[in-house]
């Protein structure tokens, strides 16, 4: 791993890497989203809407899977000093709100038709919900110091504190939701899903995934030449 | 241990010499809660239905408003680098404040909780639960506030941060909280919501003083 600890390396690489990634992310979108809007069949009893499944599940995936990604770069940053990895997490964030977000608004709007409401108090959206907060919560912190290199320590105690806490607040609103809310407003994921729906949901995940790279490369990047930027800014002010 | 016992002696000292800080807590506890009577009607059925949760809710947004203070002064003024220099570890002496903070603030609000719950109708099955389940989940929540306490030091707007910091990590802790108050008032089972807030405590009690060492030796560097 400390091969690619040199940003330079990680550069050149990542330059070479990008535009692929575009467009296999660019490909997956297109099959997926055509196989999820033309031919899968629609629920015979959402109808439709169940179309929304296709936009609103992997989003939720991403936005799990992205604060573990936070959480892995954080301690990297944290243990080893590794000095992409500060700049990884802090790429990841916004994404990670953005797929957070992004699974929320299509669950109010998939909701609407379903259960009646833009939003029920049902465990996973509450969890989702929490989620967001935590992202939100890392991201001010992050932007609370004058010196960056403290906003990036600061928030990479705070992501591994919440990586450790988020297991514990999915069990108990779990639970509070099982006392407070009959157990019957979703029973989502059903035994089986036929496999004319799940392609063009793994296809879709697969393309977030994509996707979630894709800008994770541009982000890191743009953040890499931002400091080159700064420094040089600062050389010119002290060499004057 | 005796630079343990010194340490929360010393802060006590300071807490009870610079005035009303505990008493402001225990203030803003009573009128937080009282707002909600003109919120919601003075109807008593509502008011015992929704008893256990403000006075949860209410404690909790009480305990955060000392936080910020817990790390701020000392650090300002440079003792934190000093404890920092000691022989003790820093663990230690993050777990000696929480102690300090949980007396100062923590206990008030359990000796003031009986009181809200007489004026929010809260039934009277409910009441020794309410203080069982407050002393079990305020110290987790002084020992999670540490951790936000000390990764805001330095920062600008630390207030406002620190609730968007420490908020969502509290809500296990209401969850449990009001879930046996909740079971007591309805007869059913309490030990296990009251075991969970024992597990979430010792939990925090032994993995928040890294974190927060963890986060003041970031902010003393």
């Amino acid at each position: 791993m400390h091969r690619f600890a040199n940003p330079t390396r990680f550069l050149r690489i990542a330059a070479a890497v990008q535009p692929w990634v575009m467009w296999i992310t660019v490909a997956l979108f297109g099959a997926g989203l055509y196989m999820a809007l033309f031919t899968a069949p629609a629920d015979y009893q959402q109808g439709e809407s169940v179309r929304i499944m296709y936009v609103h599940v992997p989003a939720a995936w991403m936005g799990m899977f992205c604060y573990a990604a936070m959480a892995v770069a954080s301690a990297v940053a944290l243990i080893w000093k590794h000095p992409l990895a500060d700049v990884a997490a802090k790429a990841t964030a916004p994404v990670g709100a953005a797929f957070t977000f992004l699974s929320l608004a299509t669950g109010s709007l998939w909701g609407k038709p379903m259960w009646g409401t833009w939003w029920v108090w049902d465990a996973r959206l509450t969890s989702m919900l929490i989620l967001l907060f935590l992202y939100v919560g890392y991201m001010a912190l992050q932007g609370a110091f004058d010196d960056r290199a403290r906003g990036a320590k600061a928030s990479a105690i705070l992501a591994l504190v919440g990586a450790v806490n988020l297991p514990i607040i999915k069990f108990s609103v779990d639970w509070w939701n099982t006392l407070h809310q009959p157990a019957s407003v979703i029973k989502m994921g059903g035994p089986s899903i036929h496999a004319s729906m799940l392609w063009p949901l793994l296809l879709l995940a697969l393309a977030y995934k994509g996707y979630y790279i894709w800008v994770l490369l541009v982000r890191m990047r743009e953040e890499l030449t931002a400091n080159k930027v700064r420094i040089l800014r600062l050389k010119q002010v002290h060499g004057g | 241990m005796s630079a343990f016992f010194t340490l929360v002696r010393r802060d006590l000292s300071l807490a009870f010499r610079q005035g009303f800080d505990s008493l402001m807590v225990v203030a803003f506890f009573v009128i937080a809660v009282v707002l909600f009577p003109f919120g919601v009607g003075p109807e008593p059925n509502t008011l015992a239905r929704i008893a256990a949760g403000t006075i949860w809710v209410a404690a909790l947004l009480a305990s955060m408003l000392s936080l910020e203070r817990l790390f701020q002064t000392d650090y300002e003024d440079g003792t934190l680098e000093l404890l920092a220099l000691a022989p003790v570890p820093l663990e230690v002496t993050v777990i000696a404040k929480v102690v300090a903070h949980w007396l100062t603030t923590g206990l008030p609000l359990i000796l003031t909780a009986p009181l809200l719950a007489v004026l929010m109708q809260l039934p009277s099955e409910g009441y020794l639960v309410l203080i069982a389940a407050l002393s079990l989940g305020t110290p987790t929540l002084s020992l999670i506030g540490a951790v936000g306490a000390a990764l805001i030091l330095g920062s600008r707007r630390g207030g406002v941060l620190l609730s968007l910091l420490v908020l969502p990590l509290y809500i296990p802790v209401l969850i449990f909280g009001v879930s046996a108050v909740d079971a007591a008032i309805g007869d059913m089972g309490v030990r296990p919501h009251l075991l969970i807030l024992a597990a979430l405590f010792v939990g925090t009690l032994a993995l928040t003083p890294w974190a927060s060492a963890a986060a003041l030796r970031q902010a003393l560097e």
